[in-house]
């Protein structure tokens, strides 16, 4: 329950709004929309960790893109939610 | 694994082993659920010198939730009109009146939820239901609730409720030192709280407790950073704070999440499984949010029973206090198919680890 996965911001909505501050965050192709509210200082092309539907953290590509080799690798890409998955 | 990586994580290995070989039996817990999974399913745990331990604590938020939540929640799906929105891992615990998934069949309304938001979403688009969301989970889920609350708010939702049900880890650690019964060197800190609560967090466990922290992430490399850092920390004399998850954790943790968590929710006691009422150790509504409370919507509810189902020791599992193979049950009449207790039920909780990933 406590996997947090990068994926990285393409579009961002409701962007001046605390709340309902959100985006679409790209994982390894496939798009789910997320809440930023917790990452204020997220833009477009930033990394950032998503749990459960919103961005917890930023992370710099470097690190996210080892984070996604490691779930490729250890086969991790098979058991987080769909959404999340690479198409 | 590539082999720059396993290279990595056998060089690393090789290290813990010759920092150890001077020490003595040492036991570490690992306090988070993804981490008793990740230790297992990476060969970590295998490959770690036979002097040091490792002791699953109260990480998987299923497995501390106390029985008494799900018997409510349980109640509240069979109510007209009222719908549980709640994560899968929740579904399949067992509670007096069977597991949720048991309540659906018999025509109760019980919605999976990938996200907190999809709960708000739901109450949104069915005005007719009332939706309660099982607030479950540390402080990795917390902010998320606490912002479902808020945007239900918002956008002025009267039928989304929550079940608060939200726990804290630090006071939960505590509990456990000051129970003094299971002994612990230091403690492998969970990398998805922390990057909330921040790396300072653990500094009472440190200063006040006396026991060494170290702050890690999920893949294997750094686990066993994690682990090498303590045990050199624990070959010292002095207990220490360290944190090798930097890319994610900061020393404060996520100002913003933490400001959001106080803003909706205060500090409460809360009942957790088998380990009784820790002060302040959960979250519950303020007063200003009183009405997003299914506690205080819906009369007769107790989510502070707590009881084990008969034979388990669920509730002495997620306290290191015994391994899974010491239940009767283990692997007998409790299975991943079916469980008797929470710690088989979650995919992070330690009997399911153990069973599926063998027993050291």
């Amino acid at each position: 329950m406590c996997l947090a996965i990068p994926g990285k911001v393409v579009e961002l909505k409701n962007e001046d709004d605390e709340v309902a501050r959100c985006g679409t965050v790209d994982f390894q192709g496939n798009r789910v929309e997320v809440s930023l509210a917790l990452v204020p200082d997220a833009k477009l092309g930033s990394w950032v960790l998503v749990h459960a539907g919103y961005a917890l953290e930023r992370l710099d590509e470097k690190d996210a893109l080892e984070t996604w080799e490691w779930l490729k690798e250890a086969k991790i890409v098979d058991e987080i939610p769909e959404e999340l998955s690479p198409s | 694994m590539s082999h720059e990586s396993a290279n990595a994580t056998l060089a690393l290995a090789e290290e813990i082993h010759q920092q150890t070989t001077h020490m003595g039996s040492t036991r570490i817990m690992e306090v988070c659920g993804t981490h008793t999974v990740s230790l297992f399913r990476s060969g970590v745990k295998s490959m770690l010198p036979e002097n040091v331990r490792l002791i699953s604590g109260p990480g998987c938020p299923v497995c501390v939730t106390a029985q008494g939540y799900i018997d409510a929640a349980s109640e509240l799906c069979s109510k007209k009109g009222v719908t549980i929105a709640t994560y899968g891992d929740m579904v399949r615990v067992p509670g007096r009146g069977g597991s949720l998934a048991e309540a659906r069949a018999r025509g109760g309304n019980v919605k999976v939820v990938y996200s907190a938001r999809d709960a708000v979403e739901h109450a949104s688009t069915h005005p007719e239901e009332t939706v309660v969301f099982l607030a479950v989970g540390f402080e990795t889920t917390a902010p998320a609730t606490a912002l479902a609350v808020l945007e239900a708010e918002a956008r002025g939702l009267e039928n989304f409720l929550i079940l608060p049900g939200h726990k804290l880890v630090i006071p939960a650690m505590e509990a456990l030192l000051a129970g003094e019964e299971v002994p612990l060197d230091g403690f492998l800190c969970p990398g998805h709280v922390s990057v909330i609560i921040g790396s300072e967090a653990y500094r009472p466990i440190v200063a006040d407790h006396h026991r060494s922290c170290v702050v890690t992430g999920f893949e294997p490399k750094n686990m066993l950073q994690g682990l090498l850092r303590l045990l050199q920390i624990l070959s010292g004399s002095e207990p220490e704070l360290d944190n090798v998850y930097s890319v994610a954790v900061r020393p404060k943790g996520n100002t913003q999440a933490l400001s959001i968590i106080e803003r909706v929710f205060k500090l409460d006691d809360a009942t957790w499984r088998a380990m009784g009422v820790i002060p302040k150790s959960g979250l519950a509504l303020r007063e200003t949010y009183a009405r997003f409370d299914a506690l205080k919507r819906f009369d007769g509810l107790d989510v502070n029973d707590d009881y084990d189902p008969p034979g388990c020791r669920c509730g002495e599992v997620i306290q290191g206090k015994v391994e899974p193979a010491d239940c009767a049950l283990f692997g007998a009449s409790c299975t991943p198919m079916k469980p008797v207790g929470p710690c088989m039920v979650s995919s992070e909780g330690t009997c399911a680890a153990w069973y599926k990933y063998g027993r050291r």
